[in-house]
């Protein structure tokens, strides 16, 4: 097996960003290069001059995840295909609110390929028994317990408390942060009176435009596994640049979905 | 490939020998993304994969193929014909699939 395989699996396991370029066309076919994020590389294509440029264009591509083949001439005049792919961390859901609907929402986000964390200042809700499928369970209060998370980029935050005594902090911390993706549960009313509590709190307008509430796609869930799907969705949506906001959530009234713990 | 590294891991772990197919390219409606990615063991054992179901089999041989010859390869798979009886993606589009040996004994 490869050297280069096993730099590849070492990288994905220690969670660095990384990217593999392979030789798809030209020879040697096969030939493969890692371009790791702090700018080294490992192996070869087989050219110095096609390494540096693929090295280069890789490095341009990592940072957003992207995937692609593309063609290079050789010093000799020659076409050859090369396949970039990026590697990049897991993204991270935070959920805060280890309530019903988190259980579901917290097993199909790992389907997705997510880190999840969630957090909850109730230990008798933030239970391994409960969350199996939980990377992370921290049981604090949300802003204390953000504060131990990294919330950048990759980072999409679901706060499914619903209360504001939870609710506000977490949010706080949330609209601070470079987070991805930010969504609260509840009604469009209750969206609106935290809109304003927020707003009082010195948010503006825009700050406040980041929070999608009320969270989900209108897909007409109900179950508390339908709603974690209608959450999906609408964090897929976002992070694929379709934000589905307008809709609406078409949820049930948030007593009837979040309460049911 | 993050998708399908814990099968991966598994059959290294048992001593299999794996090939691995990619979808480099795309045009058209294709099924799957550039990056889908398909793996094969030589004992017949798959993960993933490359299109919608259309040209999993075709894949798979060649994948048996590549690890008896150690030699990559690059097909494309286009509109199946309905007049031939060669593989195809009944939905329309064209996949270039690159299947390289991953582990491969000896």
């Amino acid at each position: 097996m490869s050297k280069l395989f096993n730099a590849l699996r070492e990288a994905i396991a220690r969670e660095d960003a990384v990217a593999q370029a392979t030789l798809v066309r030209g020879e040697p076919l096969g030939a493969k290069l890692l371009i790791y994020e702090d700018g080294r590389i490992l192996g070869t294509l087989g050219h110095p001059e096609l390494d540096e440029a693929v090295a280069a264009d890789a490095r341009a591509l990592l940072p957003q995840g992207k995937i692609e083949t593309r063609s290079y001439q050789l010093a000799s005049g020659e076409e050859v295909d090369v396949y970039i792919e990026s590697f990049l961390p897991p993204r991270r859901l935070v959920v805060i609110g280890a309530v019903h609907i988190a259980i579901p929402l917290v097993a199909m986000a790992r389907e997705l390929g997510y880190r999840t964390t969630v957090i909850d200042a109730r230990e008798f809700f933030a239970t391994r028994e409960r969350f199996p499928h939980a990377d992370e369970l921290i049981v604090a209060w949300p802003d204390e317990a953000l504060a131990q998370v990294p919330l950048g980029p990759q980072t999409d935050i679901v706060v499914l408390a619903h209360d504001e005594k939870f609710e506000d902090p977490a949010l706080q911390v949330a609209l601070r942060s470079r987070a991805g993706y930010i969504g609260a549960i509840g009604s469009r009313k209750t969206s609106e009176a935290r809109a304003e509590r927020l707003r009082q709190a010195g948010f503006s307008d825009e700050d406040i435009a980041r929070i999608h509430g009320p969270i989900g796609i209108d897909i007409g869930a109900r179950t508390p596994a339908e709603i974690a799907v209608s959450i999906l969705a609408e964090i897929i949506a976002v992070r694929s640049g379709r934000d589905p906001r307008g809709a609406g959530s078409g949820l049930l009234p948030a007593k009837a979905t979040a309460g049911n713990d | 490939m993050r998708d399908i590294l814990p099968e991966i891991e598994q059959w290294m772990a048992e001593g299999e020998e794996i090939a691995l197919a990619t979808v480099v390219r795309t045009a058209g409606s294709a099924p799957r993304p550039v990056g889908a990615k398909m793996a094969v063991t030589r004992s017949g054992r798959m993960a993933g994969s490359v299109s919608g179901g259309c040209v999993e089999g075709a894949v798979f041989e060649l994948a048996q193929q590549v690890l008896e010859s150690g030699r990559p390869q690059l097909v494309q798979y286009g509109i199946s014909d309905e007049m031939a009886w060669d593989v195809g993606l009944s939905c329309g589009g064209i996949i270039d699939v690159f299947v390289e040996p991953l582990v491969r004994r000896g």
